[in-house]
């Protein structure tokens, strides 16, 4: 822009150091960044587009594997880092209003203070990440439930292996009977639900592995099993041998009961069959919170450069626009994490 | 002197006055190999794109004729299976990711936009040498792939091959991620620039429709390209993590990427045709020498194909087992887009009525764009409809057709577009009569090859297939045979274009007689374009301009009375 010869600009004589040759006055310099900047976060939001797409197509395809596998997130961690963001975007924004008056010490410190907050975030997402690492829940080939989470799954994934192991897939009609009628009577009891399953690291879809587990299969039976029996037998049937289409007709696999999150992390209450496929639940949910996580990194090195050139005086209230770009970012960052809280934490 | 569009005089210095002035012609200043690669200025950018994008066509076209001559004879000829899956997609990769795509927006798009605009530079100079840089590190992981085991996907990519393949699909991949930022830097870019950076005077009706077009090809590049960039790292996770999302084994859904893929590479088909009918609006009414007809209607059918390129992609899945609605749907709309195409087609036609044709080389290949890209927008047509789409999906009549659209449409608009900006932006012509022996060579060996396509299509043969029946044979030969010379019209092309930088004749500042601003400076221009803003006109009233025999060029009369 500037390597070039000062004769060539006739009628700027007198140039900012901040102000660009191509351009002829500082606010056209500062529409055009302001719509640039602008027109990137359009970019933005159609690269999350395509995941909430993903997210869509399979949320209306297969609510039950969004509705089951929602109550592994952590509800009170979504929401302390929701208002960790909201609270940073106030902070930032403020920092645009410190830098419009000249208000140079009070720019500073809200900007580090903007920064401090995407830190916290990415501290909490990376309690929330390890919890997820811990109990196996991860993405496509990697989702091994273990510890917690394996207590809910396999309660389901033991009970209804013990019908099929315990008589070759035939139904035995009046053993099932007997544990509905135990299910309806824990249900009453809450504490019930939380009943601890014994140990055991099978896959949801591993008939074999899981019938390996049937000794918890009684503990899990507090949970509440309603349906037919010959529906159950089929989907696990089914489960065990062969993978069902991703769209299309389910036939007769149930479509899961409504389950429902008291809002604890520890206490998930799950009625119906395990859906199918819940890792692509986690492989949205690790797609989407990923690339919102590496966004939040991007920002937050953003940020630490906008610090370092306001203690180097590169601001006055004549020129902020990387300032306000800046914080243009971080706002979309902020916004996109808003909708990303509740499509992934709070289906109900 | 004062270099502004009423100051140019009869001269044999392109415009310039004096030879201290040519000096500062952005060629020659600033000097040094480092100042081109830390260059900020536009045409610098436009040149070294050009030079990039026509080593991709070469590398591109390397492969088709190896493509050609492998399926000149059933069965082996020259590679084996294995190697000629690599070639048609690394054919298919470059050709359009490496060189149609950033063909005409960002190697002439960057030279001409700013100087039709009147304007320093686009708004962002560094963004536009970054995206360069991009284009580069893009072909490197896009070409690495070859020496890494190739990748034999086809260019789309589709699962769940693509995650199952021991091909080298993630350097392929992540070259386009890479070349998508490189595509959305350049379009955000002259979105801005357009926008913001017009002079005093340069209303938006007054823009020549080159800009229309390329306005049109920036919003697309904007909006639809992240898409590629999120389906290309999804591909990427799903090989490397086993993220499952497109993989039917792991309960993953494969159309879905089908659908993503193309939700962006349909937009992509018009980013590559878009320009080239901005580029043709230019030239059919210059060498008409009549003001183009229709203004308006051009220009916003550029805007109108640039809405409904979002709305059609779904017609590349019809047998996909996409629902019948959808494809309904998708027909319907895919139907519409004839609607502008037609405006833009019937409106040229209109301005050439009764013009006083000049058949110089962009004009030729003005002519036969219209030829070809006609019967490649007619072609698909058939393609658009949902029963004859069934017979046709997947056999060399979509390969004639795409070929059609974007060698006949594009290709011939890029050749259209160099021979047009050649002497302004290397301020030497080539030589006029060789131009026209390419331009026809072009033209015989391009329907050779493709008429030929569209038969066999028609009676079956499949695209992508190795082998075939005897049958088809006649219909190989004749296609190969076209190829070859093609082949041998582009070594022509580029051998008069490069005699022309050492040997050509001093071109002057306007050769054609063009009336949009670059015309308007000397040629080649100077480094800051235009020294005060520059005055806007009609960029398509050329009552002004009359022809100088001693510089042939011409000049504008306006001028010469004030000089």
């Amino acid at each position: 822009m500037s390597k070039k010869h000062s004769s060539d600009g006739a009628g700027h004589a007198e140039h900012p150091k901040w102000m660009q040759h191509h351009f002829d006055t500082p606010s056209q310099q500062f529409a055009s960044s302001k719509m640039g900047m602008w027109l990137f976060l359009a970019t933005e939001v159609l690269l999350f587009a395509g995941l909430f797409c993903a997210y869509t197509v399979y949320r209306a395809n297969h609510m039950d594997m969004f509705v089951f596998g929602h109550q592994f997130l952590d509800v009170k961690w979504g929401a302390i880092n929701t208002c960790v963001l909201l609270f940073s975007s106030l902070t930032a924004a403020w920092s645009v209003r410190a830098a419009q008056l000249g208000q140079k010490g009070l720019m500073i410190a809200l900007l580090f203070i903007t920064l401090l907050c995407g830190g916290a975030f990415m501290a909490i997402k990376y309690v929330e990440y390890s919890h997820k690492i811990h109990d196996g829940l991860l993405w496509g080939t990697k989702y091994k439930p273990a510890g917690h989470a394996a207590e809910v799954i396999h309660g389901e994934e033991a009970h209804a292996a013990g019908e099929l192991g315990g008589a070759h897939g035939r139904v035995d009609e009046g053993h099932t009977e007997a544990e509905q009628v135990a299910g309806i009577e824990a249900a009453h009891g809450e504490g019930a639900a939380e009943a601890p399953a014994a140990g055991g690291d099978a896959l949801a879809t591993d008939g074999a592995q899981a019938a390996g587990a049937q000794a918890a299969a009684p503990a899990a039976q507090g949970e509440g099993v309603e349906l037919p029996a010959d529906v159950l037998a089929i989907d696990v049937a089914e489960r065990s041998t062969t993978l069902p289409a991703a769209i299309g007709p389910r036939g007769l696999v149930p479509v899961a009961e409504e389950g429902h999150d008291d809002g604890h992390g520890a206490g998930h209450h799950w009625e119906g069959p395990i859906p199918d496929n819940v890792h692509i639940f986690f492989g949205i949910y690790f797609g989407m919170t990923g690339l919102h996580g590496i966004h939040v990194l991007i920002g937050m090195i953003i940020l630490g450069w906008l610090i370092y050139r306001a203690l180097k005086n590169d601001f006055s209230p004549e020129y902020f626009t990387p300032v306000d770009l800046g914080v243009l970012y971080w706002h979309l960052v902020d916004l996109i994490w808003i909708f990303l809280f509740p499509l992934l934490y709070l289906i109900g | 002197m004062n270099v502004t569009d009423t100051s140019i005089t009869p001269t044999d210095l392109g415009g310039y006055a004096s030879e201290e002035a040519e000096s500062e012609n952005f060629l020659s200043y600033p000097k040094g190999i480092m100042s081109w690669l830390v260059t900020l200025d536009h045409k610098r950018i436009g040149i070294l794109y050009l030079i990039c994008i026509l080593t991709a066509f070469f590398i591109g076209g390397m492969f088709a004729l190896l493509i050609r001559t492998e399926l000149l004879t059933p069965g082996a000829t020259i590679v084996d299976a294995d190697t000629y899956n690599q070639l048609f997609t690394l054919h298919g990769a470059i050709m359009i990711f490496l060189f149609i795509i950033p063909g005409i927006p960002a190697a002439l798009g960057n030279f001409a936009l700013p100087l039709m605009l009147g304007a320093k530079d686009v708004a962002f100079p560094r963004l536009n040498l970054m995206s360069w840089y991009l284009w580069l590190i893009g072909a490197a992981f896009t070409v690495f792939s070859l020496v890494n085991g190739g990748a034999d996907t086809g260019w789309t990519f589709y699962t769940p091959y693509s995650t199952q393949t021991d091909g080298a699909i993630i350097s392929i991949t992540m070259g386009v991620f890479i070349l998508g930022f490189s595509s959305i830097f350049t379009g955000l870019n002259f979105l801005v620039t357009i926008h913001r950076l017009r002079p005093p005077g340069m209303t938006w009706f007054k823009m020549p429709l080159f800009l229309w077009g390329i306005y049109g090809t920036a919003i697309m590049q904007v909006l639809a390209t992240p898409v590629i960039g999120i389906t290309m790292l999804l591909l990427i996770v799903e090989r490397t993590l086993g993220f499952g999302i497109f993989d039917p084994a792991l309960g993953g859904d494969p159309v879905l990427f089908q659908h993503f893929f193309w939700f962006y590479s349909h937009p992509a088909v018009y980013i590559m045709i878009l320009p080239a009918l901005a580029i043709m609006s230019e030239i059919f009414s210059v060498f008409s020498r009549k003001h183009i007809f229709g203004y308006k209607f051009i220009a916003f059918s550029s805007i109108v194909l640039a809405i409904l390129s979002f709305l059609v992609w779904g017609h590349h899945m019809f047998p996909s087992g996409q629902s019948e609605l959808a494809n309904f749907v998708f027909s319907a709309l895919t139907f519409s887009v004839s609607i502008p195409t037609a405006i833009k087609m019937f409106n040229w036609l209109a301005t050439m009525y009764k013009g006083e044709i000049v058949l110089k080389t962009p004009m030729l290949y003005a002519l036969s764009f219209m030829f070809l890209f006609g019967i490649g927008g007619l072609t698909g047509l058939f393609l658009g409809s949902l029963a004859v789409d069934i017979h046709l999906h997947d056999t060399y009549f979509v390969v004639a057709h795409f070929h059609y659209v974007m060698f006949g449409g594009t290709v011939i608009a890029f050749l259209a577009g160099l021979h047009y900006w050649w002497p302004k932006v290397f301020g030497r012509m080539y030589n006029e009569k060789l131009g026209a022996i390419g331009a026809a060579i072009i033209f015989v060996g391009f329907n050779m090859t493709f008429l030929a396509q569209f038969v066999m299509g028609s009676q079956g043969m499949p695209r992508r297939y190795y082998n075939y029946i005897d049958e088809y044979t006649i219909y190989h030969h004749i296609s190969t045979g076209g190829s070859f010379i093609m082949a041998i019209g582009f070594f022509l092309i580029a051998g008069y274009l490069l005699h022309s930088l050492l040997k050509g004749k001093r071109a002057p500042a306007n050769p054609w007689g063009g009336n949009t601003l670059e015309w308007h400076i000397p040629s080649p221009p100077p480094y800051y374009n235009f020294k005060e803003a520059p005055t806007v006109g009609d960029p398509y009233d050329f009552s002004e301009l009359e022809w100088d025999d001693r510089i042939e060029g011409y000049v504008f009369r306006k001028a010469e009375g004030s000089a």
